[in-house]
């Protein structure tokens, strides 16, 4: 009964995170606020989702599998990468002027300190491991 | 109950791939696009989740583990060829 309740919650609470992100995707403004539904969002609903399945398949069939808490910890830590990559892309594209930003609700992102600029706009400095100019 | 709660979640992750169809068919930069594939990718594997769970099969965990990795690795390669012009340098 208790499990019930617990897979139910989490069944619930996954659904909604997931539909949250989603409905983020489509209702924000810019793209780079677009970015947080599907990476925060999305990722938790998929968490919980994944909790739940963890917890039904012990509770109902007795069978114990770790392929989900795999599953999500691949997640945790692929999102933010892909996030990043989505949003140098879209940076990047902005600079060459073949998108333009539409006015969003925060405001353009501050600049960085010191005058200089965005590191993904900048070669590689020799010498650093993300350095491949040299190789 | 929880069948009640799956068919609540499986109709909130068909909405949401309904909602992500939208803007990658919409989306006005690449970037969006881009977005919305990755996350259409994340939907697809919280619905074989859902019905994972639905037919009391854990067979299924096999295929959304290679779906994420398939996804997360598409993305990066997509993200690469806008950035560079290529994928392997």
């Amino acid at each position: 009964m208790l499990a019930d309740l617990l897979i139910a919650a989490l069944l619930l609470l996954g659904g909604g995170f997931v539909l949250i992100g989603s409905w983020g995707l489509v209702r924000l403004r810019s793209t780079m606020e677009r970015l947080h539904g599907p990476t925060k969002a999305t990722t938790l609903g998929l968490g919980a989702l994944l909790v739940a399945s963890v917890v039904f398949f012990q509770a109902k069939l007795g069978t114990w599998t770790a392929h989900e808490l795999l599953i999500s910890l691949f997640l945790f830590i692929t999102a933010p990468i892909s996030a990043n990559m989505i949003a140098k892309v879209h940076m990047h594209r902005l600079r060459t002027g073949a998108v333009s930003e539409p006015a969003s609700i925060a405001g353009p992102p501050p600049r960085p300190a010191n005058g200089s600029d965005w590191a993904t706009f900048e070669a590689p400095h020799s010498g650093t491991p993300t350095s491949t100019a040299n190789s | 109950m929880i069948g009640v709660a799956l068919h609540f979640a499986l109709g909130c992750v068909a909405l949401a791939l309904l909602f992500n169809g939208w803007r990658l068919l919409r989306g006005p930069s690449l970037g969006d696009r881009i977005m919305a594939l990755d996350t259409m990718v994340i939907n697809a594997i919280a619905l074989i989740v859902l019905i994972g769970i639905a037919g009391g099969n854990d067979t299924y965990f096999e295929a959304a583990l290679l779906l994420a990795m398939v996804g997360f690795v598409s993305t990066i390669a997509y993200c690469k060829f806008i950035l560079r012009g290529d994928i392997v340098e």
